[in-house]
């Protein structure tokens, strides 16, 4: 297929049919992993890059697989491409890799990895695959981002603490502390504070969309038919 | 003369929601009284507190969702809420733990859902529980009217002490707070103490305000007979609550006299006695059948014993009530009285 357009692939990933935000999915790992936001950018990367990498060679295999046994060689991809991110992980950030568990490997079970694989590199070239791997994961990896902002400062009231764990020893003193100790709200970084934050994010996506549609919409000019009154 | 015919029925008036509401402000009076005798002005401050900020709160909220304001706000729910939700805070906390919980309780757990009567969880309960696990350490903050010096605050000084901080020359913060019956009794246990060795260091000192919680527990007692009089709640729930307080407790009890404390401390301490006359009977989120009523009652009090007794903290009252909302529409669902005339009773679809 050579009419996918970039742009509107885009537009999908990031707004109109967010993974976090609109199809809600990979739910586990969003609410379990965004208390801070090192955890998030973390976790944010290694689904961009398993997103990017199987969404491309399950494109370029697609030829070749036949659809009866699609579902089974795909899952083997994507289960191949996150253990080579996992121990990768495990070598060079291994704090991160430990702060962050079980939900590395289960990136596997993350339904919106299976769902682009299936739902778009099974019937499209490799270039749009990789691109719509790409979209769809930085508008997982956005929300999740945006997840670990809120609950990370109500929380802990820190931006970026432990970002040592991601970016190496230089950034030991990256931390930026915002709110004093006894400000804490501790219900953010407990998981109600997830599920309260994405609600709040989602409310939030829907205002935006239903002022542009209110925006959008021309007002109707009403005539009124004149002719029957006439006579 | 002009006669009216009407037919029957012939229904009395009928209580319509702002005299339930009055009448339970009433009924939390003579327990409030007591409670700024014993604990101080702190009680009053928080209740000025978190009814003005339950006020604005709803009062924002109608005016976002575009709901007439008078009847919302005028038919005082707002205030019973903020009312119940003070009575449960430290009387030495800070401004903004009635402020932060009230605000939330009414825009979270009463709002967002849709208002008063569509709300899931009972939202006093909701912004205690919120508090409790955000800010455990304002949330400790109790402590008795007169200190261990004697002196007392007054009413400007407890404010000052609630908005900024400052205590008058001589009195100190530590001085001034003492641990709760239950806490202190569950940190006597967690640290190897038996129950007697705990709950007689407790009463010994004979002072009125080291046994507060019975006098407490006496004066909402007397406020939830009056809503039993004014038929705003019906006996079942209090009831079925305190008998499984006791029933779990006295269990507990006679299996382990040593690491547990007897039912008669755990119908006196903590939030019993209010909770199951003014928490438990919330009309909106309680179990509505007779049967429903008593299982529900029955629930949260056998969950408030096993959360004191091992759960991580001092009173469970709180999450007993929140955990049986959860299982309201069930238990209703199951417990639906047989219609006069049917065989078997058939739930309603």
């Amino acid at each position: 297929m050579s009419d996918v357009s970039y742009r509107e692939l885009a537009v999908q990933g990031l707004w109109k049919n967010n993974p976090g935000l609109v199809q809600i999915l990979g739910m586990c790992p969003m609410m379990a992993i965004s208390n801070t936001v090192v955890n998030s950018l973390g976790l944010a990367m290694a689904t961009i890059l398993t997103m990017v990498v199987s969404n491309g060679l399950a494109s370029a295999i697609r030829h070749w697989v036949r659809p009866e046994v699609r579902l089974p060689v795909f899952v083997m991809v994507v289960a191949s491409v996150v253990t080579v991110i996992e121990l990768w992980m495990n070598a060079y950030l291994n704090t991160l890799y430990h702060v962050l568990g079980i939900f590395l490997p289960l990136i596997v079970t993350n339904c919106i990895v299976i769902a682009r694989v299936e739902g778009f590199a099974a019937r499209n070239p490799v270039l749009p695959s990789l691109y719509d791997g790409l979209m769809m994961g930085l508008g997982f990896g956005l929300v999740l981002v945006a997840l670990g902002v809120i609950r990370e400062l109500l929380g802990f009231g820190t931006l970026l603490a432990n970002a040592q764990q991601l970016f190496g020893p230089m950034a030991a003193n990256w931390t930026i502390h915002v709110l004093p100790e006894q400000a804490h709200f501790l219900l953010a970084i407990l998981p109600p504070g997830a599920f309260m934050a994405l609600a709040i994010l989602i409310a939030i996506k829907q205002a935006i969309e239903q002022r542009r549609a209110a925006r959008l919409a021309q007002p109707v000019a009403l005539e009124l038919p004149k002719a029957a009154t006439a006579s | 003369m002009k006669f009216s015919p009407q037919t029957a029925p012939l229904p009395e008036a009928s209580n319509s929601v702002r005299r339930v509401m009055l009448t339970v402000l009433l009924a939390m009076l003579p327990g409030t009284a007591v409670a700024i005798a014993l604990l101080g002005w702190g009680v009053l401050i928080n209740i000025l507190l978190a009814v003005s900020a339950g006020l604005v709160a709803e009062a924002a909220m109608l005016s976002l969702r575009a709901r007439p304001m008078r009847p919302a706000i005028g038919d005082g729910s707002v205030i019973v809420l903020a009312w119940i939700l003070a009575l449960c805070l430290p009387n030495l906390g800070p401004w903004w733990l009635p402020v932060f919980g009230t605000v939330f309780a009414v825009v979270v757990a009463k709002q967002l859902y849709g208002g008063l009567g569509f709300n899931l969880f009972n939202p006093a309960m909701v912004g205690y529980v919120v508090l409790l696990i955000s800010f455990p350490e304002p949330m400790t903050r109790w402590g008795p009217a007169i200190d261990s010096s004697g002196s007392a605050l007054n009413f400007m000084q407890s404010v000052a002490w609630s908005f900024s901080g400052v205590l008058p020359s001589g009195v100190g913060y530590d001085g001034l707070s003492t641990a709760t019956p239950l806490d202190h009794v569950r940190e006597q246990i967690t640290t190897g103490a038996s129950i007697h060795h705990a709950t007689q260091s407790l009463f010994s000192g004979g002072s009125l305000a080291q046994s507060w919680n019975l006098w407490l527990s006496l004066a909402f007692l007397a406020g939830g007979a009056l809503l039993l009089w004014r038929g705003v709640i019906r006996w079942h729930i209090p009831v079925a609550m305190i008998t499984g307080v006791l029933v779990m407790s006295g269990f507990l009890w006679l299996l382990d006299s040593v690491h547990h404390a007897s039912p008669l401390f755990h119908l006196i301490t903590g939030a019993t006695v209010f909770g199951a006359f003014f928490v438990a009977t919330d009309p909106v989120t309680a179990s509505t059948t007779p049967r429903g009523r008593l299982i529900f009652g029955f629930g949260i009090g056998v969950l408030t014993v096993l959360i004191r007794s091992f759960g991580s903290y001092p009173d469970g009252v709180a999450f007993a009530v929140l955990l049986m909302n959860l299982c309201v529409p069930l238990i209703d669902y199951y417990s639906q009285p047989k219609v006069f005339g049917h065989k078997k009773s058939e739930p309603i679809k």
